[in-house]
């Protein structure tokens, strides 16, 4: 039993270092999944900024491309998790997965392995965003940075888990692109990353607490800027308990295939 | 005896497809004597593939059992997955990684120390004569380096039994004799047991023993040897100037059916060397050509199933011209 739980521990840590190290390797990938949370911060954020939040902006609260800054982290967190999972089914199309599910661990640990290594990597992409700080207007203390780390890998971990969920059991990409575009956008969008949430119509104040990211960005929000809706610990046990659920259903569904 | 290396009883798959109920397989016993080579023929959709996946325990049999190296295939699947190494028909490596970084990769999955897996895969990179693209991402690896490596791969965890899907498979025949040559000489030094399929022929005449599955079921299980001589007849091929006449004497003087194929015919009969002079003596064909061929695995396989295990099989005289040219099939 004992040597059992080594060999799966081990799964999950090679398992994690592939994706890890393929990450570090492939410069395009990450040059080119910042574009677009770069684009949001910059024009988005310098667009509405200067016209509908202008109101906002004027009081108390801090500037708009300030507020959107750490959603826009949590977004690029969001899409690189989206983007692992696919990796998933891209493995399963070149075969590469079956070397890993003929390996003699276990099916749990694969799953655990690629829901760290996608958190991982989306983690070490929220920090390659967080470079941008200054251009938002944000300062960044070394103990603020440190507090959001742990924020990330948690939103990071959500994530990922529920895109993995989602793509054990899917055959081709295109199933992902619809999921990309009927789950992720709408996470996204509804998570107050671009707006804040107070004053919305009933329905979509429902939708806002059902999604998982709206407490990543509220946590990240209250540690950067010093405003949130929520204590963090209760954004913080949001999101680990979202995220626990979500690794049971990855994992519940990677060891189901046959 | 040593023990059997596989042992299937009763081995089955069957699946569902909407409210359809597929046979993949349909009850196969099947042994399999630790070492040596075992060819798994068969043709398309026969149920070689899902039976491969069940003795490597990626399927599930939905009926009777197997053991594979001393381990229940359904009971103790880490267990048999750590004796077996497999290469996939379809290329399974990473592409993203270097030829080392894969096997590393591997040699971690299967929890070979360091040390070990390092020394094994320096000396496997040597045997498949890749070391000096040992630092290449696998990315720009030609179809026969990445099948070299996958072979390599899959001896990384010494295992006993090393399944070969289609080893050869889309390769030319250059590198397929180079894979021939490697995974020969891997069988002598390890002593291992290799299980392959293929649909080459010539390739099966490598193998000790071969099972045949046809329909979801094994319908052989004999050396090349022993299956050919089942058979029981040889084929004799001659070009004549007259083939209609010449086909309708033939099949008239000595019962046999004749197959035409433009100015040339074949027959079988027992015992081809002793019939030929009969046959050029007792008739007056002008005879331009004569062949006669021992039977093949090739007519094994006819005789079995009934269909050439592939649809593109040249005839005969198409053969023996090929090989007299390029000294190789096809």
């Amino acid at each position: 039993m004992r040597h059992a739980l080594r060999r799966d521990l081990m799964g999950i840590y090679t398992i994690w270092l592939r994706d890890v190290r393929r990450f570090v390797r492939d410069r395009p990938r990450i040059i080119g999944s910042l574009v677009q949370p770069t684009l949001f911060l910059l024009v988005l954020g310098t667009g509405l900024g200067h016209g509908t939040f202008r109101a906002m902006a004027a009081g108390e609260g801090p500037d708009y491309m300030a507020f959107i800054f750490p959603g826009i982290v949590a977004m690029t967190i969001l899409f690189t998790s989206a983007f692992s999972a696919i990796s998933i089914i891209w493995d399963r199309e070149v075969g590469f997965l079956k070397e890993v599910l003929v390996a003699p661990v276990s099916r749990w640990s694969v799953a655990v392995g690629k829901v760290l290594g996608g958190a991982s990597v989306a983690v070490m992409q929220g920090c390659v965003m967080m470079l941008l700080a200054p251009v938002a207007g944000v300062g960044l203390s070394a103990p603020v940075v440190l507090t959001m780390l742990p924020i990330m890998f948690l939103v990071a971990f959500a994530m990922t888990a529920m895109g993995i969920a989602a793509a054990a059991r899917m055959a081709s990409m295109q199933g992902f692109t619809v999921i990309m575009n009927f789950v992720v956008l709408p996470i996204f969008f509804l998570s107050g990353a671009m707006f804040p949430l107070e004053g919305l119509p009933p329905w979509m104040t429902v939708l806002v607490h059902v999604d998982p990211l709206t407490y990543g960005v509220d946590a990240l929000r209250g540690v950067v800027l010093g405003v949130a809706d929520r204590p963090l610990a209760a954004d913080c046990s949001a999101l680990a308990g979202f995220g626990m659920m979500m690794l049971a259903l990855a994992v519940w569904s990677f060891g189901a295939r046959d | 005896m040593a023990q059997p290396i596989i042992e299937a009883r009763g081995l089955a798959r069957t699946y569902r497809n909407g409210g359809r109920a597929i046979e993949a397989v349909r009850g196969v016993d099947l042994t399999v004597e630790a070492g040596g080579i075992f060819g798994f023929l068969g043709p398309n959709g026969a149920g070689k593939t899902t039976t491969i996946n069940m003795l490597c325990t990626l399927v599930k049999p939905t009926g009777g059992s197997a053991r594979v190296a001393g381990f229940d295939v359904v009971a103790e699947p880490h267990q048999v997955r750590q004796k077996i190494g497999l290469v996939f028909q379809d290329p399974s490596l990473d592409e993203r990684l270097t030829a080392w970084e894969n096997l590393a990769f591997h040699a971690m999955l299967y929890g070979v120390p360091r040390p070990v897996w390092k020394k094994r895969a320096a000396d496997l990179l040597d045997l498949v004569a890749l070391t000096p693209r040992r630092d290449d991402l696998v990315r720009g690896f030609s179809g026969g380096m990445k099948r070299r490596l996958e072979i390599a791969r899959g001896l990384l965890h010494r295992p006993d039994l090393l399944f070969l899907d289609e080893p050869t498979l889309g390769l030319d025949p250059q590198t397929r004799n180079l894979i021939w040559d490697y995974i020969l000489g891997l069988q002598k030094e390890h002593g291992l047991t290799l299980f392959l399929t293929t649909h080459y022929m010539e390739e099966a005449e490598h193998c000790h023993r071969i099972g045949i599955m046809s329909q979801g079921r094994l319908i052989a299980l004999d050396t090349p040897e022993a299956l050919k001589q089942g058979v029981g007849h040889d084929t004799v091929t001659i070009g004549v100037d007259d083939p209609d006449a010449a086909a309708e004497r033939i099949s008239r003087t000595y019962g046999v059916a004749v197959r035409r194929d433009g100015d040339q015919l074949a027959f079988p009969v027992r015992d081809g060397a002793a019939f030929l002079p009969r046959l050029i003596a007792e008739n007056g064909l002008a005879i331009r050509r004569v062949a006669v061929r021992r039977p093949t695995l090739e007519d094994v396989f006819l005789s079995l199933t009934g269909s050439a295990i592939r649809e593109d099989s040249p005839d005969h005289f198409a053969t023996i011209k090929a090989s007299t040219r390029r000294g190789g099939r096809r």
